[in-house]
């Protein structure tokens, strides 16, 4: 039976467990690594022979009235890399769900792609943009929408594939006995069941869009200064003039444009997705939206429905129908089909090899020095990243099980804690620099508060879920047996939210090194704070050109943040899956 | 048969393949025909590859060998016009109840006008007016099914294949939905030329059916084929129908024993012997392990408690019908007690054995030892997991090793299933423990203090009395 996914639904990780058990062999996973460090090499090598000298500069407003237009700007950057993430994702899932042979490898692909800290591109991809559209905001603005795209696509392509796995046996054998055609089995099988996946995937991936987005939309390189027109490079600006009114602006302008979007789109498209829950009866608190209620209740979108979709789609539908039917009775894949996929194998293969073979050769070329240093950041944001878990722990799992365990509490807190999380970690990045930098902290605890900013809300939104679902019954078994203090907390409460907390960590632990690079690294009033951290490094380089650092720096990350997710938390996972799984 | 069957399968075999690279037969050599104007039923147990035969039939998997041929010609050639109704209804939930009974004639490129027409005249024949516009979620499980056959019915299909269709549904529910069923068929509303049942449910099958296979498992085989010969409406108390299903009944207890159909003349008429070999056909060839039914030790407890209860013989057909349990229930616990020596099947009766009423008597820890003795005396893997324990220094074992024996012989949906009952029964008898996190089996100190099985004195488990003739043996 297939879950419904709410919110602890969240995680990428959760989405191993729906997962037909692929074969567990670790050649694909070795292989996939290995192309994920030859795409990065690809990339960033193109960035660097590609590299024109000249830079526009945009001067970004900082008036208020210069914020609407702004915020469209961003806005529809994230649409289009939204509109490109979900082709992806559909082309991507389908493949890798049909074609078994390409399963055992894209599938790998895509687990390693999706614990690359994004922003770890960021450098190498903005140089290899701007250099292909020379003197261009184009290229600025590809660089942007592809980062945000690298953003969003990953947990989309995962759950749609994973949609697709899940359909229900009998559901298949009953449009292949009716003789759908591929276009019916599409748009009446598989899209609407993978609906609900693909919406709160969607709704996950916009948040991220929008964290790396604030980021893309200006940063400084050495001597050069990317700057697009948005809601990221004013807040940026802002910061830097020390202009706190206009930073207020701009926050609240956020806030706003995220209540909006909430309302306006992602409200009314899960209150749509609703009927493609796979159950089998209907349940009491189904969520609701004024929105789609008016859209329902329009008879004149119906009438424009009715004129336009309506016929468009009973076209498509008969067209594809009568296709098949004539299809049907020969059916042998040519031989050159055959040979065009080994060809392109061979070819994808000779590629990554060459990747791989000039990556090793650039990694010898650096000194010991380096990789020391290197190694030594890496030691850093490590002990950064978990610090900051650790402190979004110890705070979430008292709040969060004090909201969950109280209903009225929770009525209060939970549209108040989805709104400030809603916010950016990248966005505050610059508020939080310059008040702490005002009270006289460092970049060591701003890289932490920010981190911090990053995760926990991850982590408190399982928690409160998780103490909510803890059963009556066995809160009451607890009373009755004078379970309570310590006690209570160790055998009721601790066991009872495992599994969401794990989920919350694994989510929190992506994001918090996804931030880290650039929390430890900041430009501001013509100053550079700095303090010791892989991301530190990986920015360093990228400011100085340091081609060989920055690769190295980025595979460490890499490595490391796939090396904990193998290790530590799909072993978490798999525990909470199976022992600390409340039975229903 | 005079007319011409319109599926015939011709020496069918379907087998998968194992990660080890043997196979798993699951329908074996098979002949087959559906022929026009009847109601076919395919009876057999839970597992024993009826759905898979069907699916073959129907064109929905190919046979590992073998062919299907459609009106003479063979299958792939053309695609045949048939229809499923599935257990689950399979409907899709996000459409409405009309856009449903719709899909296959999209799929067939009907235009809209038409399709939506006999879409509503087909969902008028199955009692569904006014839920067009419905979602299956809102209709009962009984409207669901109705849904269901609407959907199958629409594209008019030559054969109509049902794969369990009453089970989801409740006792009531599924008597009227199975009546109005034939009622469509014996007033020839029914635009089909034949019905293809799977069911487990020996009643459901004497009531619809106008041809009776049943099914043998490990591979699936068929064991007996007749027509039957009541007249409809068929009266479920009538002696004939109560003969019958008895008859079903044995067939399906006893695989070993030849049973004759009563009253042939009136009853039925055997397509294919009792038995379930034709002449000349190879005898079929029993799986080389021992496969444990599924069954709890709880379920197999209170059926030997019951029995005690009754003097300790009942009949099978009222033990069943007393439990409102189906065979697929009841089967695996009878199984259960039959090769633990509890009890044992005579000519539809169920007759418990000494041990049997001993155990009954005994109190928790008796019954623990009483189940220990039965248990290592008769069940291979349980027999082989002690002696490995015994050998091993620190009485312990991973799991792995056992799955791995088990592999061998099972496909893998059965290993998991034999590997549960076997734990099950383990754990209860105090063989071992079974730490499911670290996957070992640790000897308990019980079992360690025990005497090996082999070395046990043979009187230590007494041979049933006189009248019994013999013991189901275990096979191994």
């Amino acid at each position: 039976m297939k879950k419904s996914i709410t919110l602890r639904g969240f995680s990428p990780y959760r989405l191993w467990s729906q997962l037909p058990s692929i074969e567990s062999s670790h050649l694909p996973d070795v292989i996939m690594f290995a192309a994920g460090i030859a795409i990065f090499y690809g990339v960033a090598s193109v960035g660097r022979s590609w590299f024109g000298p000249f830079t526009p500069t945009v001067e970004i407003s900082r008036s208020v009235w210069a914020l609407p237009a702004y915020a469209g700007y961003s806005l529809l950057r994230i649409t289009i890399a939204y509109a490109l993430s979900l082709l992806f994702a559909l082309v991507y899932g389908y493949v890798a769900a049909y074609n078994a042979r390409a399963e055992r490898f894209m599938v790998p692909l895509l687990d390693v792609l999706q614990s690359i800290p994004v922003l770890s591109f960021l450098p190498p991809v903005m140089l290899a943009m701007v250099a292909l559209f020379p003197g261009r905001q184009l290229g600025l603005e590809m660089g942007t929408i592809l980062l945000i795209f690298t953003s969003q696509v990953w947990n989309m392509t995962f759950s749609f594939y994973a949609s697709l796995k899940g359909i229900p046996n009998e559901m298949r054998e009953a449009a292949t006995v009716y003789r759908f055609s591929s276009w019916q089995r599409f748009t009446q099988l598989e899209l609407p069941s993978s609906a609900i996946g693909l919406v709160w995937n969607s709704m996950m991936s916009v948040a991220g869009g929008w964290f790396a987005l604030m980021v893309c939309e200006m940063f400084v390189l050495g001597q050069r200064d990317f700057r697009l027109p948005g809601l990221g490079s004013y807040l940026q600006t802002a910061a830097s003039a020390g202009d706190t009114a206009s930073m207020f602006w701009g926050v609240a302008t956020m806030v706003l444009l995220i209540v909006l979007l909430d309302q306006f789109i992602w409200r009314p498209v899960i209150a749509w997705a609703e009927k493609f829950k796979v159950e089998q009866v209907e349940s009491t608190d189904a969520p609701r939206s004024w929105v789609l209620n008016l859209v329902r209740h329009s008879s004149g979108l119906a009438k424009i429905r009715q004129k336009t979709l309506r016929p468009l789609g009973e076209r498509l539908l008969l067209y594809f129908a009568r296709k098949h039917t004539e299809e049907s009775s020969e059916q042998t894949a040519p031989a050159w089909r055959e040979w065009i996929v080994r060809t392109l194998a061979v070819l994808a293969l000779a590629g990554i090899g060459y990747g791989v073979v000039r990556v090793v050769m650039i990694l010898s070329g650096l000194g010991q020095v380096e990789l020391r240093e290197t190694a030594r950041g890496l030691g850093a944001t490590f002990l950064r990243v978990n610090l900051a878990l650790l402190l979004a722990a110890l705070w979430t799992i008292p709040a969060g099980v004090a909201i969950g365990l109280n209903p009225k509490l929770a009525r209060i807190a939970q549209p108040l804690a989805q709104i400030a999380a809603s916010v950016p970690a990248t966005a505050l990045l610059p508020v939080i620099l310059l008040v702490l930098i005002r009270l006289g902290g460092g970049m060591g605890i701003a890289s932490i508060v920010v981190l911090l900013l990053g995760t926990q809300w991850y982590v408190l939104f399982n928690v409160i879920a998780g103490a909510m679902a803890i059963p009556t019954d066995l809160k009451e078994c607890c009373s009755i047996f004078r379970v309570q203090g310590v006690e209570r907390w160790k055998r009721l409460i601790l066991p009872g939210i495992f599994p969401y907390l794990v989920t919350g960590m694994v989510t929190a632990s992506g994001g918090a090194w996804n931030a880290s690079i650039v929390a430890e690294y900041f430009h501001f009033k013509g100053q550079t704070y700095t303090t010791t951290g892989l991301g530190a490094t990986i920015q360093q380089a990228t400011d100085s050109g340091d081609f060989h650092l920055l690769l190295a720096a980025t595979i460490m990350m890499a490595a490391t943040v796939v090396m904990v997710n193998r290790l530590l938390w799909r072993k978490l996972f798999t525990l909470a899956e199976t022992r600390y799984r409340l039975e229903t | 048969m005079a007319s011409e069957p319109i599926i015939e399968a011709r020496a069918i075999e379907k087998s998968y393949p194992q990660p080890d690279g043997t196979r798993i037969q699951v329908v074996g050599l098979t002949d087959f025909t559906i022929e026009p104007g009847k109601i076919i039923a395919l009876l057999g147990a839970s597992g024993c590859g009826k759905s898979t035969l069907l699916r073959i039939l129907s064109g929905l998997s190919l046979p590992t060998s073998g062919a299907i041929f459609w009106h003479g010609k063979p299958l792939g050639s053309e695609s045949p016009n048939v229809a499923i109704v599935f257990q689950s209804f399979a409907l899709f939930p996000w459409l409405t109840v009309l856009e449903n009974v719709e899909a296959p004639l999209e799929a067939r490129g009907v235009a809209a006008v038409e399709r939506r027409k006999r879409a509503l005249r087909m969902l008028d024949t199955v009692g569904l007016d006014g839920f067009e516009t419905a979602y299956p979620k809102e209709l009962s499980g009984g409207m669901k099914q109705r849904v269901g056959f609407a959907r199958a019915l629409v594209v008019e299909p030559e054969v109509l294949f049902m794969d369990e269709p009453f089970s989801a549904l409740d006792v009531l529910t599924a008597e009227n939905l199975r009546g109005e069923l034939l009622e469509l068929w014996l007033n020839k509303k029914m635009p089909a030329n034949a019905i293809f049942i799977v069911t487990h449910n020996i009643e459901e099958a004497v009531i619809l059916a106008d041809r009776i296979v049943v099914l043998g498992r490990n591979p699936a085989r068929i064991r007996s084929d007749f027509n039957v010969r009541l007249s409809h409406p068929r009266d479920r108390k009538s002696a004939r129908f109560v003969e019958l299903v008895d008859y079903i009944y044995k067939i399906m207890t006893e695989p070993d024993v030849e049973h004759t159909l009563p009253d042939p003349e009136s009853t039925g008429e055997i397509v294919v012997p009792p038995g379930g070999l034709k002449k000349g056909q190879a005898p079929v060839k029993s799986s080389r392990y021992q496969i444990l039914p599924h069954a709890r030790v709880g379920g197999v407890a209170g059926l030997v408690e019951l029995l005690h209860d009754r003097g300790g013989r009942e009949d099978l057909f009222r033990l069943a019908e007393d439990l409102v349990m189906d065979v697929e229930d009841l089967l695996p616990i009878l199984e259960a007690c039959q090769l633990l020596g509890f009890a044992w099947l005579k000519e539809g009766d169920v007759q418990l054995s000494k041990q049997g009423a001993e155990f009954a008597d005994a109190d928790i820890q008796a019954r623990k030892v009483l189940f220990r003795k039965a248990a290592l005396e008769h069940v291979t893997i349980l027999k082989q997991i002690d002696s490995i324990l015994r050998r091993k220094s620190d009485h312990s074992i991973n799991e792995e090793f056992f799955r791995d024996v088990l592999d061998e012989h099972f496909s893998e949906d059965e290993v998991q299933r034999q590997f549960e009952t076997a734990m099950n029964w383990g754990r209860y008898a105090e063989i071992f423990d079974y730490d499911r996190e670290s996957g070992r089996l640790v000897q308990t100190e019980v079992a360690q203090n025990e005497p090996a099985a082999e070395a046990a004195p043979v009187a230590a488990v007494p041979r049933p009395d006189e009248k019994q003739e013999s013991t189901p043996a275990p096979k191994i």
